[in-house]
């Protein structure tokens, strides 16, 4: 009973933190319900992380430039011309893969700090900085892939980035073995991280949550892991795209909630003036917060590219556009100083399932476009009045 | 017949339990001009908004009587369509339209419903003959001086059939001959019957021009001088104004050593280049350890400016003059680096340029020190978390706990969090700037034994404020600024408010 009032205090002041959660669960429940089970088969599932890969590493950079108050439209195109000058140096350059991946994702950072140099240094507005770069990358695009038209890439490590699944050593039944392990290694990790903070906090003498509570918790959200793990295993394993969108989400997870950088990152977007009388330098971090999205453009790029396992006319058309959605259904707030990795992790997995559920059903794309437009909608609307109610 | 062209009886206002205004009577004589005078917050501009009606009739009591009739004006426009106009120190200007675009927004020349530019133009050339000023009405606003654009306010006045036109401090950003300029048409519009307010500080003007000054304390009338009778002179205004008492409500401190010299700047000029004017001009001041330095001053007199530009210039003026830290000359090229040398700087506007409003108090208290909560760039959150427990603690900030957010605490304890931050960067120099604007007797009180603390325990501050007795209460030393310029400095012994105001107002 104690435990129930205490979760219930919890989800009432954390309303807009797990808002998020709950509504991906809702709409998950919905999507198997209502096609008996297909939605999360262990295929459906598998096939939906990989397709919202791109998406996410988009979703998680965007994240950090809508939180110091700017925007970058040209993350689309940006990713599509250098996925395509990663299928150049590939096929017609004959550059080893794992040269290719650090060579675009230096021209990715090169690129953005360009953006934050007309932003910051110039003092263009990053809408229009970012529009001019969004047709010149489209441009650009059209240009090195007009000759060859679509160039399609053969070597399979690269392609296996987007398509491939990590080795399964052995089969347990019908699971991937090392699938399993590394479910079980995530789980090991996260009881351990939480255990340690805990006790970090005692050790500070502040006030934590109860025993019974943290045990709820821990078990819980291990419950998740391994229950997404079972599934994934369930059919090919993890894929390189998880491992990798896993890997920069943990990466900048840390980043913004743990570090200096980005203590500083959100100072900047929730006051400008007062950051700068507190001594943070407010060009240094515009210049990095461009920079990390054009590392992750190329990432980007990268994927979807080996997705495809080639390079087209027209790769990246939209993406920037599906990227700012998922930021803004994950509670980043147009305002600045608001936002969390996290949230828009969850904002692009929501989008992406809402799509596979309703293919899945047979919605019409036409129907599709509306629906995840008046969930963008809701999401900013619950966003707001939930703010209104802690002001 | 009724003299008065505008009778305000017993007027009160009161903001959430303080009372701004308490019975002022203010009454102007027709086609006079009449100076409105008194500190910064003794009431004034609160008044000028009473009778224009930005505070609608019902949120204050008393009666605003106009021409013999009692006035009830429910939004702004009421009050201009009565034919009374106001023009605030900021101008209400559009940058980007023309002259005549200006004299007529809002109250367009109209041909059906559709406006006719031709003759707002002819109509807008017989406002700017009116107000002697002779430039082209295509020309844009933002092309004009300030002097110029203060015209043209005046020129939309006009336009409006104004009988009573209210100034705001209108020369404070005009230079000598602009000033000299304005005066003269004041001077021709009330042979023309229009009588004028005019809010200004400067005392030589306000006894070239005034029929009659009014002087405000406190949110009281004091008294209304009249220049027939001569009663207007600058000494008895002075006497008016500043006639308080200073209350026992500074903590006593013990007699301080003072050290060497922690702050020292030579013949420093900021020139600001998006005003085109100087905000500093050639001032000279030292700071030694253990002392509080009081800077007094009327609002716009370049305290704050002068601030900025030690602190870093985060404003990017044009710096002339040498600064000295413990002897060393030194050139910040922004706050980062004059933090790095031991400065902290509390600013006067702790919502718009001082505070994280959507961050919590730790993360305030952190902001400016976290190298002092980390290793490798990595936060220690939990040394965050006691050490800003520890601030909240010594400063007395009553929050349930540090993961507050900062705009949800009163003005006081949002002051103490801004303090509190300053202080974990541990500086030799404070500038505190209007430390106590805005919050409680009881807040203010724990700030001056803060600030007495610090001081004893080797830190040296710089003090500006508006509030003269808080001057003479808190400093060992006063420098008194005007127009930028260091108009002299006084001993804690020999300061007194007369003294000050006569400087601050030169």
């Amino acid at each position: 009973m104690k435990i129930l009032n205490e979760a219930k205090s919890l989800i009432k002041v954390n309303i807009r933190d797990y808002g998020m959660y709950i509504a991906l669960f809702v709409i998950m429940l919905t999507f198997s319900i209502l096609t008996d089970g297909l939605f999360m088969s262990s295929r459906n599932i598998s096939n939906l992380i990989d397709a919202t890969g791109y998406i996410a590493v988009l979703a998680v950079g965007m994240t950090l430039v809508i939180v110091i108050r700017h925007i970058d439209l040209s993350v689309g195109f940006a990713a599509g011309f250098l996925g395509a000058i990663a299928a150049i140096l590939l096929t017609q350059a004959g550059v080893s893969v794992y040269l290719t991946i650090p060579i675009i994702l230096v021209l990715g950072i090169v690129v953005g700090m360009f953006n934050g140099f007309l932003v910051a240094q110039m003092g263009i507005p990053s809408f229009v900085a970012s529009l001019a770069g969004m047709l010149i990358f489209r441009g650009a695009l059209l240009r090195v892939t007009e000759k060859t038209g679509t160039i399609i890439v053969k070597d399979e490590h690269f392609n296996a980035i987007g398509n491939g699944f990590i080795p399964s050593l052995a089969k347990v039944g019908n699971l991937n073995l090392l699938s399993l392990i590394v479910g079980a290694l995530i789980i090991v990790l996260f009881i351990y991280f939480e255990f340690s903070k805990r006790k970090n906090k005692l050790h500070y003498n502040f006030e934590v949550i109860s025993n019974g509570m943290f045990t709820v918790k821990v078990v819980f959200i291990s419950a998740i892991i391994a229950y997404i793990t079972w599934i994934l295993a369930g059919y090919n394993g993890f894929s390189w795209t998880v491992v990798i969108v896993l890997i920069v989400v943990v990466v900048y997870q840390f980043l913004t909630t743990s570090t200096v950088i980005g203590r500083h990152i959100y100072a900047v977007g929730s006051n400008p003036e007062a950051a700068h009388l507190s001594g943070i330098s407010v060009k240094k971090i515009t210049y990095i917060v461009f920079g990390s999205m054009g590392m992750l453009t190329a990432l980007s790029g990268i994927l979807f590219t080996a997705r495809l396992q080639s390079a087209t006319t027209t790769a990246g058309t939209l993406f920037e556009l599906d990227a700012i959605a998922a930021a803004y259904v994950g509670g980043v707030s147009a305002a600045g100083g608001v936002g969390k990795v996290t949230g828009s992790i969850i904002g692009a997995v929501v989008m992406a399932s809402l799509s596979s559920g309703m293919n899945l059903l047979g919605v019409g794309i036409s129907y599709q476009y509306m629906i995840r437009g008046g969930v963008l909608a809701a999401a900013v609307i619950f966003d707001v009045i939930t703010r209104k109610q802690r002001a | 017949m009724n003299p008065y062209i505008l009778e305000m009886n017993n007027i009160t206002k009161e903001f959430t339990g303080v009372k701004a205004l308490s019975n002022v009577n203010f009454k102007v004589n027709k086609g006079e001009i009449h100076c409105l005078i008194g500190e910064n917050g003794a009431g004034k501009s609160t008044l000028m908004k009473v009778l224009s009606g930005v505070y609608p009739h019902g949120t204050y009591s008393g009666d605003i009587i106009f021409e013999g009739k009692v006035q009830i004006f429910a939004k702004i426009s009421d009050s201009v369509k009565t034919g009374i106009a106001i023009i605030y120190q900021e101008l209400a200007l559009f940058p980007d339209l023309t002259v005549y675009e200006n004299i007529f927004a809002g109250n367009e020349v109209k041909k059906g419903s559709l406006v006719d530019w031709n003759q707002t133009i002819v109509k807008a050339k017989e406002m700017l003959k009116k107000v002697n000023l002779n430039v082209n009405p295509e020309v844009l606003i933002k092309d004009l001086g300030v002097g110029k654009q203060q015209l043209v306010e005046i020129a939309k006045a006009l336009s409006k059939d104004v009988k009573l036109l209210i100034l705001d401090e209108p020369t404070a950003a005009l230079n000598e001959t602009d000033s000299e300029n304005l005066l003269q048409l004041l001077r021709e519009l009330k042979k023309q019957g229009i009588t004028s307010i005019m809010i200004s500080h400067k005392l030589k003007e306000v006894i070239a021009i005034a029929d009659q000054v009014t002087v405000l304390r406190d949110g009281r009338t004091i008294c209304t001088l009249d220049a027939a009778k001569n009663e207007i002179a600058e000494n008895v205004i002075i006497k008016h104004m500043v006639g308080r008492d200073i209350d026992d409500i500074y903590p006593k401190r013990a007699d301080q050593q003072f050290g060497a010299k922690v702050l020292e700047i030579q013949n420093w000029t900021a020139f600001d280049p998006k005003l085109g004017r100087e905000m500093v001009k050639n001032a000279n001041l030292h700071v030694r350890k253990g002392e509080i330095v009081g800077i007094a001053g009327l609002m716009g007199s370049g305290r704050t400016e002068l601030a900025l530009s030690i602190f870093g210039n985060p404003r990017a003026y044009k710096l002339q003059g040498q600064l000295f830290m413990d002897g060393v000359k030194k050139v910040f090229k922004s706050p980062k680096d004059a933090i790095h040398a031991g400065i902290a700087y509390v600013t006067e506007d702790r919502k718009g340029d001082g505070l994280f409003l959507i961050q919590d108090i730790k993360q305030n208290i952190s902001v400016a020190n976290l190298k002092g909560i980390s290793s490798q760039g990595v936060i220690n959150i939990n040394e965050e978390v006691k050490i800003s427990n520890e601030y909240k603690q010594s400063l007395n900030v009553k929050a349930p706990s540090v993961e507050q957010l900062v705009g949800n605490l009163s003005g006081g304890n949002q002051q103490k969090v801004s303090l509190g931050k300053w202080l974990f960067v541990n500086p030799s120099l404070l500038i505190l700037d209007e430390p106590t604007r805005g919050i409680d007797v009881g807040a203010k009180f724990e700030i001056y034994t803060i600030m007495n603390k610090l001081i004893s325990e080797g830190m040296s501050i710089i003090m500006i404020s508006s509030e003269l007795s808080e001057v003479l209460g808190m400093s060992d030393r006063v420098y008194v600024m005007a127009e930028g310029k260091i108009k002299g400095e006084l001993s804690a012994n020999e300061a007194d408010q007369e003294k000050i105001m006569m400087l601050a107002t030169q």
